[in-house]
């Protein structure tokens, strides 16, 4: 960043913390950014003519006559139809040897939309993962993330439905994104031909953690701009969300701030909602929807990151290996999607709610039935039936490498429905069960 | 001389204001940034240090920005043209701010200067009045809204004259009053209340002696809430209190909503927006939202703003109480005002109570439930013999952390709601709705003896043993359960499988019920009555079956059949024919 005549220097640093550094200035904005020693840092606290600094990049070798530059602004983004295609990192400056944009500078993490401003989302975005479509049906201007452990393919899965889901835009935020995973990303899009739609914003793990705070609102401002201002359909993907609340608990240890639940600060909740709370459809067609991903350690969702995550979006998508088919599927029971009663039955089939309904209820007693077997106990016809089921169910629908429409998923179902159940067990509306049970 | 300061130090929404005379705790103040006003209140105070938290983003604030002080707490503008209204959490009306984007400083009127009201007379000269008297009624929407004495009035008082029957405008004096002392004091239809401080303009508040019908059956027929009553609805995320709130304020048997999004997603205030002017109220078939009015704070708006929200939500419910009126309050998510509080506490360096939120968060939130309540009014009725009455009925959600509900928010509203509606994970995952646990959740009304009189009377007289019956046989259900789970299908007696399956059988028909199918979403409590009488037929059938698999089958259809059943309008000939086939069904298998 170049230095402007109006900008205020100083040189006399008062302390010096693990992530923050004081000073004496006047005149300085809360939340403004400025450079220590050409490394950015952001106002946290201002107490009389004392500021402190937060600085991204962290405080090593920063000596105490380091040359402090005030910017006299927040955070910002320069925005512009001329940021498709490119690669940002955190500080939204291209890593691509690209130019850098010139638009409308727009300071990053701005204000909400007003609630009596939005409109009800209620366009389906179709992925042909029938785990998601036919279980946790996305709906444009939705926010949900995968909870997946570390070692389930959630980056592979999230570019699939990126891609399938007609946007727009994609945006990428990338935090403490390994490199490989980093040009996975970038070979997919590319092979697609879709990278002219695909903007990222990228830290990976060899840049410093807290500079991953800026990631989420760096995508976010870009977001807003194609969908607000030339009403685009926008898809946000932020992986991994764990990783940037560890940014978040980092900061907050290193200011001494009493920690919450899991070593948290007790701002979890807020700071996540801030972020997922961008996701919205606008009336006049522009929408972002956000797919995180949240990876959980051990499978935990009580981790005050997940859960948290849980109260905030609108549903989740849970990973699982299912060892009966040795494939990973969408676990039903776990996954939901929030908004899906907005389309399923209206934009979709008349059935679909009821089938979704019973063939989970069915595996729900599958998952009993195998308890049973396990703890040594015979299983009655009604149980193997169920267990047939729920491998059926399992491989045809639940895996993630299934790829077909709606109608088919539905049709499966009634196809598994009447290969192992009569007409009685399923506690379908009738009028339903007539129309769509498979004939003989 | 109004209370100016200055701006010395800024922590996020924690704004530290050196103040140049006397300021008081909570009090409003403004901090002049160029061009806008962010309004904070103060929450703490050392020597000449006012902490105060902004109610806004202070992205951009600078030490030495001035401030001033207004005098008064935070408060709500009470007066005809609340009903309907969008609000946030500090009554600005979202529906009057321009643009798409909530801008900072962007304060809008609550109410409507200009709107003209027909009035009609109440109170006639010479009559003795205080505050919470009604002096006159306008027609708000359908509603007869009273205009009453301020609540800020104190003593008693004499009406001087009230203005003809005619059409006002909402500013203009109604009436006047004269106090003891000979002075007079005129009355608009406008008045404010600070939000933090109950309005107590009632005569008494009795127990709770009648329910509040929700629509939801495992609510009504097993756990009912009180009319005036408090409840609350603890779970983990995804298991339904949102959805179940929503599924009250759409059916419950009150005159008004006030539903509070306190912290919560914005898309689901959307719905209400969306789907509220559009859906009819079952009882007068008028549309929902002519009886509601929303306050919301979204997740993502000011935490500040959160926290106040709620009671922002409780003084409007309490304004309507005074007129007569059965509100009902929803509150979601009440945890995430208890997160407000731990935010701001942490700013401050308090020492931190468990789980890091401040020490008096019992107190906190029992003072708040303590604000529901019946009351009868000091207002009587035109026979001039008995007195006007109205009430709260409070229903808020806890987000426990980790779905624990040993956690502080949890445990301290335990002590404070006298209904506990938990929603159990394991009941959600199977897509067992709405997931409310019969076994651990309760209603303290149900031991209510005029409670217990009231259902009596107006269900039937065998309704309270009805209900405590199903309560035994849902825990014996469960029992059986677990049973066969430990020795197998075979290593126990049919009688087990029975026991389980009868029990199920409430389960599906009792205790589920589709929010989402138009017709089982809502069951009058005559409809509740009539299933509960059949249930316990079944379950008090001895049946014959000669082998355990008999049972699964013979069970999973009849389920099915009272499914049908409660997807079907209320006696219907559809319904009629369902019921026919489960006697026929109950005959096919009952020992004779
Ligand atoms: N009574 C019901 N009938 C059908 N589906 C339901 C019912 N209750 C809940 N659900 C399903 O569960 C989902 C989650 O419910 P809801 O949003 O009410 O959860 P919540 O407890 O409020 O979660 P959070 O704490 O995260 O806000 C709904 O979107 C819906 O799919
Ligand atoms: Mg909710």
């Amino acid at each position: 960043m170049e230095t402007t005549a109006f900008q205020k220097i100083y040189t006399k640093i008062t302390q010096i913390t693990k992530a923050t550094c004081s000073l004496k200035a006047t005149g300085i904005g809360y939340e403004e950014i400025a450079t220590v020693n050409g490394r950015l840092a952001q106002v946290v606290k201002i107490q009389g003519d004392d500021v402190t600094l937060q600085i991204f990049s962290g405080t090593e070798g920063i000596p105490t006559n380091a040359e402090v530059i005030f910017m006299g602004k927040a955070p910002s983004l320069k925005v512009g139809e001329e940021l498709a295609g490119r690669f940002f990192n955190a500080y939204g400056e291209p890593i691509d040897g690209g130019p850098s944009v010139e638009g409308k500078e727009v300071e990053i993490g701005g204000p909400s939309v007003n609630p009596v401003r939005r409109k009800q989302p209620s366009d389906i975005i179709p992925t042909g993962i029938a785990g998601i479509d036919l279980n946790n049906t996305l709906v444009t201007g939705q926010k949900i993330p995968f909870f997946a452990d570390p070692d389930q393919p959630f980056n592979q899965v999230m570019a699939e439905v990126a891609l399938r889901a007609k946007a727009d835009k994609i945006i990428l935020g990338g935090m403490g994104l390994s490199n490989d995973d980093y040009l996975f990303f970038k070979n997919v899009f590319d092979n697609a031909g879709a990278l002219d739609r695909i903007i990222s914003f990228i830290n990976t793990t060899e840049d410093p953690p807290v500079e991953r705070l800026l990631i989420p609102d760096m995508a976010l401002t870009a977001a807003e701009y194609f969908a607000h201002e030339k009403n685009e359909k926008v898809l946000v993907l932020l992986t991994d969300m764990t990783l940037y609340a560890d940014a978040l608990s980092i900061v907050s240890n290193r200011m001494d701030q009493i920690p919450s639940k899991d070593s948290m600060p007790g701002s979890l909740y807020s700071d996540l909602a801030k972020i997922y709370e961008k996701a919205v459809q606008f009336p006049d067609g522009g929408s972002i929807t956000i797919i995180a991903v949240t990876t959980l350690s051990g499978g935990d969702i009580t981790h005050a990151i997940p859960d948290n995550t849980g109260y905030i979006t609108e549903g989740q998508l849970f990973l699982r290996r299912d060892t009966e088919i040795g494939k990973v599927i969408i676990d039903p029971f776990r996954s939901l999607s929030r908004l899906k009663q907005l389309v399923i039955g209206k934009q979709t089939r008349e059935d679909h709610p009821q089938v979704m309904n019973a063939a989970i209820r069915i595996f729900a007693d599958a998952a009993n039935a195998k308890t049973k077997l396990e703890n040594g106990f015979d299983l009655n016809d009604y149980d193997e039936r169920t267990l047939k089921f729920a491998k059926g169910y399992s491989h045809d629908l639940l895996a993630i490498d299934v790829n077909v429409d709606i109608d088919s998923m539905l049709d499966t179902g009634w196809r598994l429905f009447g290969e192992h159940f009569e007409k009685a067990e399923l506690g379908i509306k009738d009028e339903l069960v007539q129309k769509y049970w498979p004939k003989k | 001389m109004a209370t100016k300061g200055k701006v010395v130090g800024i922590i996020a929404n924690l704004v530290i204001v050196e103040a140049d005379g006397p300021v008081s705790q909570n009090e409003i103040c403004f901090i002049k940034m160029d061009g806008v006003d962010l309004m904070a209140e103060v929450i703490k105070i050392i020597g000449v240090k006012a902490y105060t938290q902004v109610f806004e983003s202070t992205r951009g604030l600078k030490v030495g920005t001035d401030v001033e002080f207004m005098s008064h707490m935070l408060e709500v503008t009470l007066g005809p043209g609340i009903l309907s209204r969008n609000y946030d959490g500090l009554q600005n009306d979202l529906d009057k701010m321009e643009g798409v984007f909530l801008k900072r400083g962007d304060y809008t009127a609550p109410l409507n200067d200009d709107a003209e009201w027909e009035f009609t007379q109440i109170a006639k000269v010479g009559n003795k009045v205080e505050a919470g008297s009604w002096l006159g009624e306008v027609l708000e929407g359908w509603m007869p809204h009273k205009i009453m004495v301020p609540f800020k009035f104190k003593g008693n008082y004499t009406v001087k004259s009230v203005v003809a029957n005619g059409t006002y405008k909402t500013k203009d004096v109604v009436a006047v009053v004269t106090d003891e002392s000979g002075k007079d004091h005129e009355v608009t239809m406008m008045q404010k209340w600070p939000v933090k401080v109950p309005i107590k303009a009632y005569n008494n508040k009795p127990r709770p002696f009648k329910i509040m019908e929700t629509g939801v059956r495992t609510i009504d027929t097993l756990n009912p809430l009180a009319e005036g009553g408090t409840g609350f609805v603890p779970g983990p995320f995804g298991a339904g209190k949102t959805v179940l709130q929503h599924a009250v304020s759409q059916q419950a048997d009150a005159d008004m909503i006030i539903i509070t999004a306190c912290g919560e997603r914005a898309n689901e205030v959307v719905e209400i927006f969306t789907e509220f002017p559009e859906l009819e109220d079952p009882r007068t078939g008028r549309k929902l939202m002519e009886r509601t009015t929303v306050i919301c704070n979204t997740s993502n708006m000011p935490v500040a703003a959160r926290e106040a929200s709620v009671y922002t939500g409780m003084t409007i419910a309490e304004y309507y109480r005074s007129m007569g009126l059965k509100v009902l309050l929803l509150a979601d998510s009440t945890s995430r005002w208890a997160q407000a509080l731990r935010e701001m506490s942490n700013r401050m360096e308090e020492l931190p109570g468990p789980d890091a939120f401040p020490m008096d968060l019992p107190a906190i939130i029992s003072n708040f439930y303590a604000r529901a309540g019946f009351v009868y009014l000091n207002q009587m009725k035109a026979d001039g013999k008995e007195a006007e009455s109205g009430s709260i009925t409070f229903l808020g959600t806890v987000s426990p952390a980790g779905g624990n509900l040993k956690e502080p928010v949890t445990e301290s509203t335990k002590k404070a709601a006298r209904c506990f509606y938990a929603l159990n994970q394991d009941r959600a995952d199977s897509k067992r709705y709405p997931a409310i646990d019969p076994i651990d959740s309760y209603s303290k009304y149900l031991e209510y003896p005029e409670i217990q009189e009231y259902l009596k009377k107006t269900i039937s007289e065998d309704w309270v043993e009805n209900v405590t019956m199903v309560k035994d046989y849902l825990l014996r259900g469960k029992e059986a359960s677990e049973q066969i789970n430990i020795l197998g299908d075979d290593g126990v007696p049919i009688d087990y499988h029975l026991r389980f399956w009868k029990a199920e059988v409430i389960d599906f028909v009792i205790l589920q019920q589709d929010a989402y199918d138009s017709i089982d979403k809502s069951s009058t409590l005559e409809r509740q009555k009539f299933m509960l009488d059949l249930v316990l037929s079944v379950y008090n059938t001895e049946f014959k079956f000669d082998s355990f698999e008999e049972v699964n089958p013979y069970f999973k259809a009849l389920i099915n059949t009272f499914k049908q059943m409660n997807y079907s309008e209320y006696q219907s000939d559809k319904f009629k024919n369902y019921l026919k086939e489960i006697d026929t069904k109950i005959n096919e298998r009952k020992a004779v």
